[in-house]
């Protein structure tokens, strides 16, 4: 008799599920527990495995396609059967979701459920069941665990070279955070320098084309912004936390940066004569957009359908006015040199007290500022303004005694807390960023390389 | 007027292997060859050459037989049976092209081909008649190099006293002198074969060093191992004053401040190798080349013009023969439609097959001091290793050279015997990102030449056991 195939409910909480690769063909020999093919569930890439013998009669759905829980993919039957009533109703009402299905722990329960089926709970069962679906990648951490805390994954474990797991265990970067360009995958070098340099290393280079030679066909300038597709399980993410948190799931990263060099970066400047004073503001400026032109993951636009990176950073910093908030946009910040940021910012803030701003002005921001600090805030947490992700709330610079060699001597302070939209950024990758404007604050030189 | 799907310009080891790969792939392959299949590599380059670098060897064995207790009588070298021996084993490997060949049903088109606009290919056969072939997917060329004189210090080739590696893999015998103008690869290989063969070589370099492409410490070991050989070596040379006489050449070689005379009986040019581009139709074609003379391709190895495609030397440097078989498997493969792996450039060993053998790959140390790399250096001397005791081929070291921080390899540098056997555990290392770590940690059979290589990453982690 014919068996249907069809997608299953791999996790307790699928509703849909991209169908990754086909491992068997049209004619193909299969036996009941065989892998006919990889499906993308909101978590993970599963395997869907035969719950029939037979032949591969039929292929209903192409690589690549997202089906929702039911849908009819394919059907295995004998060389001769007529399977065309199978066919007729692959339009019909999706199934009930497989029952079989329900041995998929979750990924997170997964690695305590070694045994497998029915022996496990004691009971004796004469007829086979088919072996749980394999986890073949596991889904990340959904909220933001620092990646120490992440337990090897028993199943999952991503495959990466040596090389690279000693760079990313120095940088901290989580492997399970980066897409892997090496053979079958797997995470090299380049992979972690990429999630350092924060140029989403999700992108699979296919064939010659990656080797970074240009290609005659194709025209250097971008539009210089890239869209990426939601994946299955950047989807449930935005699903879930939307639901949970209101329309923009937000979570807060809180920093707190070492000013002493740039205080005296400001001093140095101010010393060589009023046309060099700047702000420690238009400095903290300068080094979030440098830190964003590095992290287009930040700089982003969450569009619903997809995010949008943009290679240009316009920074907007928020000004209260009498009016109220408003928040001038300083255009490709990433390009401009200090002391232009400094003149447009104070020209910014000027005009917008003064209700001079025009509309072209405030809007079309990537990433926002709102510093607080001359009101003696220590710290705070500001609304992201979207579709932005992103915004860092900036706090005062006070001074604070710290242990040196020993010796007791007071350092300047800053916090800063990030507000990110969890739709877009998740916790390490917020923290990645924080990172980067942690070294271009407290290496200050750094803005001049 | 046959149709393929894809046409090789040339059988060397980029277009044969390009092209036995494109049939395992199910295309249809013509291959264009004017000579034999197999090219410059087994005809008149790597094959035949190291075939005389293994009589060289063997009589500078036989010459130290006595230590082993072995008595051969006296010794009589004769280059004419070495020569033909080489001849056998290129003609041997040619044929056994022409029977992979058969047995992908890859046609052989003899004739000198052009590109006749679009995807047609004309080939000129031996006769003089023309025909005129497509290509429905791509037509590759891999047409290769050539040797070339150096007009510009008056040592224009001349096939009797002035000669190119062409000219001296067919001589009768050994010349009593020779001077080999350029100690690349294919000169030090050509002064250890004439050396062995009683010719009194002296080499000449204009760069400081000998194998300049090498690491500086790989150049002084191998100077000094030729030095101890009898071979004069002069680098740091200027060339002047050459006089092409019936029977010697004499010159002016500028060394160390120094000006000596030279006469010898034959000179050897050695220096650099030209890629073939002419009389291919390739500005009829719109296919350009960089201003170096090579063809201008993309990471796809495509030329400007389109549908047409490029491999091997004439497509760029290196010139190596494992450098055009990578981009002919990789080529077949982007035409099949598979997404193979770009081509490492970066880790492209570099073998030299005299001896002692010189083999290398990645970065030279200058090179990592040149990029400010913050590296660490393990060294170990083939003296110390039990193995090269045993053969009595104790000149040479490995020298490992790694990033201070990771451990990544990041170049690696043997000399010494079967060096270019070596290099690929290093090879293979860093292909896969092992680190220094990885090395050492893999068991190294005892005795064996490799565990210098072990031993030489013991060093650069400061723990060597044997020195």
């Amino acid at each position: 008799m014919a068996t249907k195939v069809v997608m299953e409910a791999l996790s307790p909480t699928m509703e849909e599920g991209r169908l990754v690769k086909w491992n068997k063909a049209v004619g193909d020999a299969v036996k009941g527990g065989d892998v006919l093919a990889e499906v993308e569930t909101d978590k993970a890439v599963m395997e869907l495995v035969a719950r029939g013998d037979g032949l591969v009669r039929k292929i209903l759905v192409p690589v690549d396609t997202t089906t929702p829980v039911g849908t009819l993919l394919a059907v295995i039957g004998t060389a001769d059967e007529d399977i065309s009533a199978l066919l007729a109703g692959a339009s019909a009402a999706a199934p009930a979701a497989a029952p079989a299905a329900t041995p998929a722990a979750t990924p997170a329960a997964s690695s305590s459920s070694r045994p497998s089926g029915a022996a496990a709970s004691g009971e004796t069962s004469w007829t086979q069941a088919p072996p749980p679906p394999v986890i073949l990648s596991a889904a990340k951490d959904l909220l933001s665990a620092p990646p120490a805390a992440a337990p090897a994954q028993p199943a999952g474990a991503e495959r990466s070279s040596p090389l690279a797991r000693r760079l990313a265990a120095d940088s901290g970067v989580s492997l399970g955070a980066v897409a892997g360009s090496g053979p079958g995958g797997r995470i090299i070098k380049r992979d972690i320098e990429a999630a350092l340099a924060g140029s989403g290393a999700s992108s699979r280079p296919s064939g010659a084309a990656a080797s970074g030679e240009t290609s005659w066909t194709q025209t250097p300038s971008g539009p210089g912004f890239r869209d990426i597709p939601l994946t299955q399980l950047r989807k449930t993410i935005a699903r879930r936390l939307a639901e949970s948190i209101g329309p923009i799931p937000t979570f807060y990263l809180t920093a707190e940066y070492d000013l002493d060099r740039v205080t005296e970066m400001r001093l140095a400047m101010a010393e060589l004569g009023d046309d060099y004073k700047v702000s420690v503001n238009d400095i903290l400026l300068k080094a979030v957009a440098t830190a964003l032109s590095q992290h287009p993951e930040v700089n982003a636009h969450w569009l619903g359908d997809r995010i949008r990176q943009h290679d240009r950073v316009h920074l907007g910093m928020a000004v209260a006015t009498d009016d109220g908030l408003i928040v001038p946009v300083i255009f490709d910040a990433q390009a401009k040199r200090m002391r232009d940021i400094s003149r447009e910012a104070k020209a910014l803030a000027t005009r917008a007290r003064e209700r001079k701003l025009t509309p072209a002005e405030y809007t079309g921001s990537t990433f926002s500022v709102s510093n607080l600090g001359m009101f003696g805030i220590d710290q705070f947490t500001a609304i992201i303004n979207p579709p932005e992700c992103g915004i860092l709330a900036i706090g005062t610079a006070s001074d604070q005694v710290v242990l040196d060699g020993g010796t007791m001597r007071t350092r300047k302070v800053l916090r800063v807390t990030m507000s990110c939209d969890h739709r877009a950024i998740d916790g390490a990758v917020g923290a990645r960023f924080l990172q980067t404007l942690r070294r271009m604050i407290e290496n200050p030189l750094l803005l001049v390389y | 007027m046959a149709q393929f799907d894809v046409i090789f310009l040339g059988g060397g080891p980029a277009g044969y292997v390009g092209a036995i790969r494109c049939a395992q792939l199910g295309m249809s392959v013509g291959v264009v060859e004017r000579e034999a299949l197999g090219g410059t590599c087994v005809l008149w380059g790597c094959i035949p050459a190291k075939s005389l670098l293994e009589s060289a060897a063997l009589a500078v064995k036989v010459g130290k037989a006595a230590e082993h207790g072995i008595t051969v009588g006296s010794l009589k070298l004769d280059y004419g049976p070495a020569m033909k021996r080489s001849r056998a084993v290129s003609q041997q490997n040619s044929k056994g092209v022409d029977f992979l060949f058969k047995k992908n049903k890859i046609t052989t088109i003899i004739g000198t081909g052009s590109l006749a606009g679009g995807m047609l290919v004309r080939v000129t056969g031996a006769d003089g008649k023309a025909e005129t072939h497509t290509a429905k997917k791509a037509v590759v060329i891999a047409t290769g190099s050539r040797v070339k004189g150096l007009p510009q210090a008056g040592l224009e080739l001349n096939k009797t006293t002035v000669l190119s590696s062409d000219e001296v893999l067919v001589l009768e015998k050994a010349p009593q002198s020779m001077a080999v103008v350029g100690a690349g690869a294919v000169g030090c290989e050509f002064a250890d074969v004439f050396s062995a063969f009683g010719t009194k070589v002296t080499l000449v370099e204009v760069a400081p060093v000998i194998l300049p492409l090498e690491d500086a410490d790989c150049s002084a070991e191998l100077a000094k191992a030729f030095k101890k050989r009898g071979i004069d070596v002069w680098s740091g040379a200027k060339i002047g004053n050459v006089k092409i006489g019936a029977a010697s050449v004499k010159m002016t070689v500028e060394v160390g401040g120094e000006k000596k005379e030279l006469e010898v009986e034959k000179v050897l040019v050695a220096a650099g190798r030209a890629p073939v581009t002419d009389h291919i139709g390739l500005k009829e074609a719109g296919v350009q080349l960089t201003d170096r003379g090579f063809i201008k391709i993309n990471g796809n190895f495509e030329t400007t013009a389109k549908g047409i495609y490029a491999i091997g030397d004439v497509a760029g440097p290196p010139m190596l023969a494992h450098k055009g078989s990578r981009e002919g498997h990789v080529l077949a493969d982007q035409l099949g439609g598979l997404h193979p792996h770009p081509v490492n450039y970066g880790n492209i060993p570099n073998a030299t097959y005299c001896h002692p053998e010189v083999a290398s790959i990645g970065l030279t140390e200058a090179q990592c001091k040149e990029q400010k790399l913050d590296y660490k250096l393990g060294r170990f001397p083939f003296s110390a290793n039990g193995r090269a005791r045993t053969s009595g081929e104790t000149d040479g070291f490995v020298k490992i050279i790694r990033d201070a921080k990771y451990g990544e390899i990041l170049g690696a540098h043997i000399v010494g015997a079967h060096a270019t056997e070596l290099i690929h555990e290093l090879a293979v290392a860093r292909e896969n990102e092992f680190t220094v770590e990885e090395i050492d940690l893999a068991v190294h059979a005892h005795p064996t030449l490799s565990e210098a290589i072990a031993e030489a990453v013991l060093d650069s982690l400061g723990k060597m056991i044997h020195a």
